[in-house]
């Protein structure tokens, strides 16, 4: 963990977790009919577990497999020529064409809005989808820019020095979110 | 271990990178391969951003490389070339850099005649400036995409057996690949007539052969180097003829090397002269595939130069 | 006609076998006494030189002073000022000015230049052939009634085995060496640093060690042939070193010189600049082995003198890529300095034997006055601080070009003051 950050509170542990996210599973299902069309891409990095959550549990709904891609949208930051060095890019794969599929953009956390503008940005120099939605687990407010999520895993009002940690098993080896605080403990 | 991040102005030689730097160039070249394998091969991350390509030396391949490497990361280019330019018209190499420096270009790729010049460029312009070849010396990106084209079919550089034969004194290609070779932990034969051979050759860690037969013993990996006889001019070698019947590489010549081994060249080739049209076409060959990953690896080392940090040029 | 009484330093002159603390008298130009305690007469000029080594003279008998037809570069005042600056009373010109001084008006010319002009003493060296082609004799009897000290075709050999044997033949009527920039001019061809380890990984054509040693060889055959007087130009390879000290065993009368960069840095230097067009010069920047053999050799007495070979070149023209820059680098202001610091601070030199290397030798190799203090001698004196710390700045030089590798090192050891026939001369 970075210097600094201190934990506030546990907002969601495990067994809340995954309630929610079998939540938004139906709920996705049932906005979207054509399954066979359906396509959910995680965008690097904590929304690719996000994303395969999701389709595991739309497997195990209605016994259809639905792919999940990854996408790394460092290359489409609008930020870059002012963070520093160059970030890792650490590569996207989409698993099959997205023309005429429903994408369903999945991230862990809606903040600004830069990053699922960068992700709709890339999924549009790969083909032309026939819809894009947008799936998060927590939305925390403070939006830079007119996005909204089609399915909201829980809202969380925050303040700008706080950190909303999500944390899945296969990238944190723990699933819980937790909201930490900027700044030295007492 | 990969680092995170690149921190230099400038690529100028294989020779001042670390491992860890290597790796993280091949690996973000990875994500650009996938980019050109897009319908729409084009991402938005150098967008604004002009790069001069400043090339003294006439060359269609890399440049063409750089060029379309550029475009793909949305960068604006310009391109100067020797004809019909101040650069011809005797302009020294300091008034231009000072020119450069007067359009705030945010990369320079640089291809001249002379060692050093990328350096002596680098050090009077605040933009990151690319050696794309300088004289003998160094011509870092042809190591990196020849590394990364090896990466893709061996899996790994350590341990690996690479075979370097030609005209080892006159080329950049060798010294790079030496270099990148060696810190990447694989064993290294360089091979060619005694007249194109420096003296100290060893002294970078290679083996040093003199019969074509010895350079490949065992090679996992062979790279060609392109012969110009014409450019010898001190003697070194009396015909084409001779050269080819002592290294030509024919696919006979290949049965000394491994099974599996693959054949590499940087182009452009002299066929019937360094290399039989049979091997250059053949099935160990992966020549056409370098020059693919060439964009890859030149996008990769253009977005790795544009970050910001904090140093002042 | 001047006099003076330098007093309280440590006198140190070879030539009377003289290392101690000595007062050193002066009278119409000349040294007068030199003595353990001189009381002033009345009225006279003293000079503090406590704390201070107080020698003959120094001479530089390889430097390029440009004048006539580069002035840009150098001239005879601005060089024989930055010769005095560096602690230098004397110099030996050579000829590869423009036009050529291979002949008597040129000679003339620069000698009366230096008389008018010049800060320290100036010996022309003359052309051994004329326009320095390599085809036919100058006018080298003319050169040396005109006051040349030698002859020379250095900036290039004479590459004509005949026309150096005629040479060497005919400088005997003379008196005077011969002195070869030695270089097999096909073994360099295209090179511009040294042959090696590091052209190698630098990519930059190299010249073979052998350039140098081929000639050498060559030339001591002829000198032995002839018996005449041979002297080695900057000097560069142990190989050269080995069959000079050979020669010499043998009786033949060679003699050689070693310039301080090669003495100090090797062909690495071009690497580790980054290739800067500084550390290059003919002959080249050699290998570490190269280097510690002619260290040994100043020890052991095979090398007779140090001299600088400065090399003045324009800003302008340095500024380019290395293969295009000329070769040649200044010497004047940072030869007593790096010699004090790199040679005697180690303990490799004694500073008696430094100042055999840099005022004995050279003297004794061109025939010259000088070189010692012996009582009726003209009073050209050096005085150096052996240890103060000096940092060289390129850009305070008095001559008038930069071309220095050593700008910004810090060294112990510095010139305090020279004088000319008891003169002191300012700069």
């Amino acid at each position: 963990m970075a210097k600094n950050l201190t934990p506030k509170t546990t907002i969601l542990d495990a067994k809340q977790m995954a309630r929610i996210i079998r939540r938004m599973a139906g709920e996705i299902v049932e906005r979207n009919r054509d399954l066979p069309h359906l396509l959910l891409a995680g965008i690097r990095t904590r929304g690719v577990p996000l994303a395969e959550a999701i389709a595991a549990e739309i497997e195990r709904m209605e016994g259809q497999k639905i792919p999940v891609g990854v996408l790394d949208i460092t290359l489409y930051r609008d930020d870059l020529s002012t963070v520093g060095p160059q970030p890792l890019v650490k590569g996207t794969r989409l698993p099959r064409s997205i023309d005429d599929c429903v994408v369903v953009l999945c991230d862990d956390v809606l903040y600004t809005g830069r990053t699922v503008r960068a992700a709709l940005d890339e999924l549009v120099d790969f083909g032309r989808p026939k819809a894009v939605q947008l799936a998060v687990l927590i939305d925390r407010g403070h939006r830079e820019l007119p996005i909204q999520a089609d399915f909201v895993g829980k809202k969380v009002p925050t303040a700008q020095s706080e950190i909303i940690e999500v944390s899945f098993q296969s990238t944190d080896g723990a699933e819980q979110v937790r909201i930490l605080e900027r700044g030295a403990s007492g | 271990m990969t680092p995170e991040t690149m921190q230099r102005k400038d690529l100028l030689g294989i020779a001042e990178l670390s491992p860890a730097e290597i790796e993280l160039i091949l690996d973000t070249a990875e994500s650009f391969r996938e980019v050109g394998e897009r319908a729409i091969k084009k991402v938005p991350t150098l967008r604004g951003r002009t790069v001069i390509n400043l090339f003294f030396e006439a060359s269609t391949r890399t440049r063409s490389s750089f060029e379309i490497a550029e475009k793909r990361l949305s960068a604006d280019n310009v391109n100067f070339s020797t004809s019909g330019s101040a650069l011809e018209k005797g302009e020294s190499l300091i008034d231009t850099a000072l020119n450069l420096q007067a359009m705030a270009p945010d990369l320079v790729v640089i291809r001249h005649g002379h060692p050093g010049v990328p350096h002596m460029l680098a050090k009077r312009i605040k933009a990151g400036v690319i050696n794309a070849g300088d004289g003998a010396h160094e011509h870092p990106t042809q190591a990196l995409l020849d590394a990364y084209t090896i990466r893709r079919h061996k899996g790994r550089l350590a341990g690996l057996k690479v075979a370097i034969i030609g005209d080892i004194e006159h080329s950049r290609v060798v010294r790079s690949n030496v270099h990148l070779l060696t810190k990447m932990g694989a064993r290294v034969t360089v091979g060619g007539p005694r007249t194109l051979m420096p003296v100290a050759m060893a002294a970078m860690g290679v083996e040093v052969a003199y019969t074509l037969e010895d350079a490949l013993r065992d090679a996992d990996v062979i790279m060609m180097l392109r012969v110009q006889l014409e450019r010898q001019g001190r003697m070194s070698f009396p015909s084409v003829r001779e050269y080819f019947q002592l290294f030509g590489l024919t696919t006979a010549r290949l049965a000394a090397a491994k099974e599996d081994v693959i054949i590499m060249h940087p182009g452009p080739m002299n066929r019937g002269v360094e290399i039989a049209s049979e091997v250059a076409d053949g099935p160990y060959s992966v020549i056409l595939e370098q020059v693919a990953h060439g964009v890859s690896v030149r996008m990769a080392v253009l977005y790795l130069l544009s970050g910001s940090y904090g140093e002042a040029a | 006609m001047a006099r003076l009484l330098i007093r309280g330093g440590r006198v140190i002159d070879p030539s009377q076998d003289l290392d101690g603390s000595f007062d050193v008298l002066i009278e119409d130009g000349c040294v007068a006494k030199i003595d353990g305690r001189i009381e002033p007469a009345k009225g006279a000029e003293t000079f503090d030189a406590s704390g201070l080594v107080v020698a003959p003279g120094l001479i530089d008998i390889h430097v390029h002073l440009r004048e006539p037809g580069q002035e840009y570069k150098e001239t005879v005042r601005t060089g024989t000022m930055a010769a005095a600056a560096g602690g230098f009373t004397a110099v030996a010109c050579m000829a590869n000015t423009e036009p050529v001084n291979d002949n008597r008006s040129i000679t003339e010319h620069i000698l009366l230049e230096a008389r008018r002009h010049g800060y320290a003493r100036v010996y022309p060296i003359g052309a051994v052939s004329k326009g320095l082609e390599g085809q036919e004799l100058a006018e080298i009897g003319e050169m040396v009634r005109a006051g040349a000290k030698a002859v020379s075709d250095d900036g290039k050999p004479v590459m004509n085995a005949e026309l150096m044997r005629r040479a060497l033949l005919y400088a005997q009527h003379f008196g005077i060496p011969v002195i070869q920039h030695a270089e097999d001019l096909n073994l360099t061809g295209p090179g511009v640093m040294h042959e090696g380890e590091w052209s190698t990984r630098l990519g930059l054509p190299g010249i073979p060690g052998a350039a140098e040693d081929v000639m050498v060889a060559r030339d001591l055959i002829l000198t032995e042939d002839t018996r005449g007087r041979y002297h080695v130009a900057h000097l560069s390879t142990a190989r050269s070193l080995e069959m000079v000290r050979r020669a010499r065993a043998e009786g033949i009368a060679a003699t050689c010189e070693a310039a301080p960069h090669h003495l100090i840095l090797t062909d690495e230097e071009v690497a580790r600049s980054g290739f800067s067009t500084n550390a290059k010069m003919k002959p080249p920047l050699r290998s570490e082995r190269d280097r510690a053999a002619l260290v040994n050799g100043l020890a052991d007495g095979t090398i007779d003198c140090i001299a600088s070979d400065h090399a003045p070149h324009h800003a302008d023209e340095k500024d380019v890529q290395f293969n295009l820059a000329p070769f040649g680098i200044l010497g004047l202001e940072t030869t007593l300095s790096l010699c004090l610091d790199r040679l005697v601070r180690p303990g490799i030199l004694s500073l008696r034997r430094l100042v055999e290397l840099l005022s004995t030798g050279p003297a004794r190799v061109l025939n010259l006055p000088g070189g010692t203090l012996k009582p009726g001698s003209p009073a050209d004196v050096t005085v150096f601080h052996p240890d103060e710390e000096v940092t060289i700045r390129a850009a305070a030089f008095r001559s008038r070009s930069r071309n220095t590798p050593f700008d910004g090192w810090k060294l112990r050891g510095r010139p305090v003051a020279t004088f000319l026939e008891g003169r002191r001369i300012e700069v």
